[in-house]
């Protein structure tokens, strides 16, 4: 009985030794690698917002110059989503939102979208997608220039009916086999700019840690009492 | 000399006969996932590598002092630990084929080949024998990867080694090979359904040239693929 609580014990111990071991291995490889993963994604989200809002317009630090907002439901954003802002000598410039197109064929399509300060559209970037390989993905940049369709237009340009792809009677290209896809795209593309044009002081405004907006009262500026100031 | 021997038969179990994703038919999540083009393939075929080389060594040197009931969760951790360093290591020096390469590199840990060669190899041999044995496993896996990737993305884009930047900088650019110009793709190949009849292909391939190779009298070529 002894032995048998005995080699229990020993057997305990040693995969504690071996956690504790793994777990030091994984510390010190953090610990000389988190400075440069921070430096890489930061890296990463730059070279993004700089293809939409080029280094020369703003002079301001987008990475840290960013606010979380929270989405009324209709947007199908579940999570607060992120609005980097570009300003040059303390001027807004335009604002860069990280928006969800919650519709596309399989599952969500994020997006970049970036907007001037007087509404037209920097243009639009996809960055995450699911999308069928060789149909859908010709949202990507990289795949086709459909996505350099939205550069310059703006809520009235084309009209309320234009913001469609072609198919239902708007003015976007749909591609051959699928249609979902930049339906998605031009409806997410469509309510961010609406987004914008209502809450345009809001996005710039400095230092808001979080912004809270609900399904009832998004549209107006009656709901600003409710935004945290930080 | 039977140690040399004893060598090269490890190394062709691993590359050839063997071999994890062609005959012990393992980790085929990864291996049918992420294959739609060679970097792809590439990146994962190593980070696999590594990963089989680093927890047969650890493996290895410790089977004396660890006790048959508690291997398995113990062979769990080191595997888990050393594929979470690799993670952080490629994050931080090629955060783009990373970011490509997404769930999978930690989903290395659950790849049972790994699990299977500490169990069923590097518990019960020497560290060296553990180390060729890992590195010839790995690199048996990472080739079928690197074919598989190469099938899909010829078939499926007409091209070879696209993106080969997130892999090899600005370099990576010019590694681009187009094999024919305007073409349409094959939605297929790159479509998971393609990863499983390329993959059936392939076995399909290495057992023609095993029999043909076993048929004695007749000397037939083999061309290597």
């Amino acid at each position: 009985m002894k032995s048998v609580s005995k080699s229990i014990i020993r057997s305990a111990l040693l995969l504690s030794l071996f956690a504790i071991t793994g777990t030091a291995l994984v510390a010190v490889t953090y610990d000389n690698t988190y400075q440069r993963i921070a430096d890489n994604e930061r890296d990463y989200l730059l070279r993004n917002l700089h293809q939409l809002v080029p280094p020369a317009l703003h002079d301001n630090d987008m990475y840290i110059d960013a606010i979380q907002i929270v989405l009324p439901e209709r947007f199908g954003a579940k999570a607060p989503l992120t609005v980097y802002r570009a300003r040059k000598d303390g001027e807004p410039v335009a604002a860069i939102m990280t928006t969800v197109a919650p519709d596309g064929y399989s599952g969500n399509i994020k997006l970049l979208v970036a907007v001037y300060f007087d509404g037209t559209l920097a243009g639009v970037r996809v960055v995450n997608h699911r999308e069928t390989p060789g149909l859908g993905d010709a949202i990507e940049v990289e795949r086709s220039d459909w996505i350099r369709g939205f550069d310059g237009r703006s809520l009235g340009n084309p009209g309320i009916s234009g913001w469609r792809v072609k198919k239902d009677g708007g003015e976007f290209d749909q591609f051959t086999g699928a249609t979902i896809t930049p339906r998605a795209v031009v409806k997410s593309v469509y309510q961010s700019l609406q987004y914008f044009n209502t809450h345009r002081e809001l996005l710039f405004r400095p230092n808001i840690a979080a912004v809270a907006g609900t399904p009832a009262s998004v549209d107006d500026d009656s709901d600003d009492s409710e935004h945290h100031n930080d | 000399m039977s140690t040399e021997i004893q060598y090269r038969k490890i190394t062709n179990d691993g590359l050839w006969h063997n071999n994890v994703a062609l005959v012990q038919i393992l980790g085929l999540c990864p291996l049918l996932a992420v294959t739609s083009t060679v970097i792809n393939g590439l990146g994962l075929g190593i980070a696999t590598l590594l990963t089989v080389v680093l927890s047969n060594v650890i493996v290895s040197t410790i089977r004396h002092h660890v006790k048959p009931e508690v291997r398995i969760p113990v062979f769990v951790l080191i595997i888990a630990s050393v594929v979470t360093a690799i993670e952080l290591a490629m994050s931080a020096y090629f955060y783009e084929l990373f970011k490509v390469l997404g769930i999978f590199i930690p989903l290395i840990v659950t790849n049972c080949a790994i699990l299977g060669r500490a169990e069923a190899f590097a518990s019960k041999n020497s560290v060296k024998a553990s180390l060729v044995d890992g590195l010839s496993m790995g690199i048996g896996f990472a080739l079928v990867l690197v074919v598989l990737g190469a099938l899909r993305e010829a078939l499926g884009m007409g091209t070879l080694f696209a993106n080969a930047q997130l892999m090899f900088g600005e370099l990576g650019h010019a590694m681009t090979i187009t094999l024919i110009d305007e073409y349409r793709g094959f939605l297929l190949a790159i479509l998971p359904p393609g990863a499983f009849i390329g993959l059936g292909l392939l076995i399909a391939v290495k057992n023609a040239m095993d029999e043909k190779r076993s048929c004695k009298g007749v000397k037939v070529p083999i061309s290597a693929r």
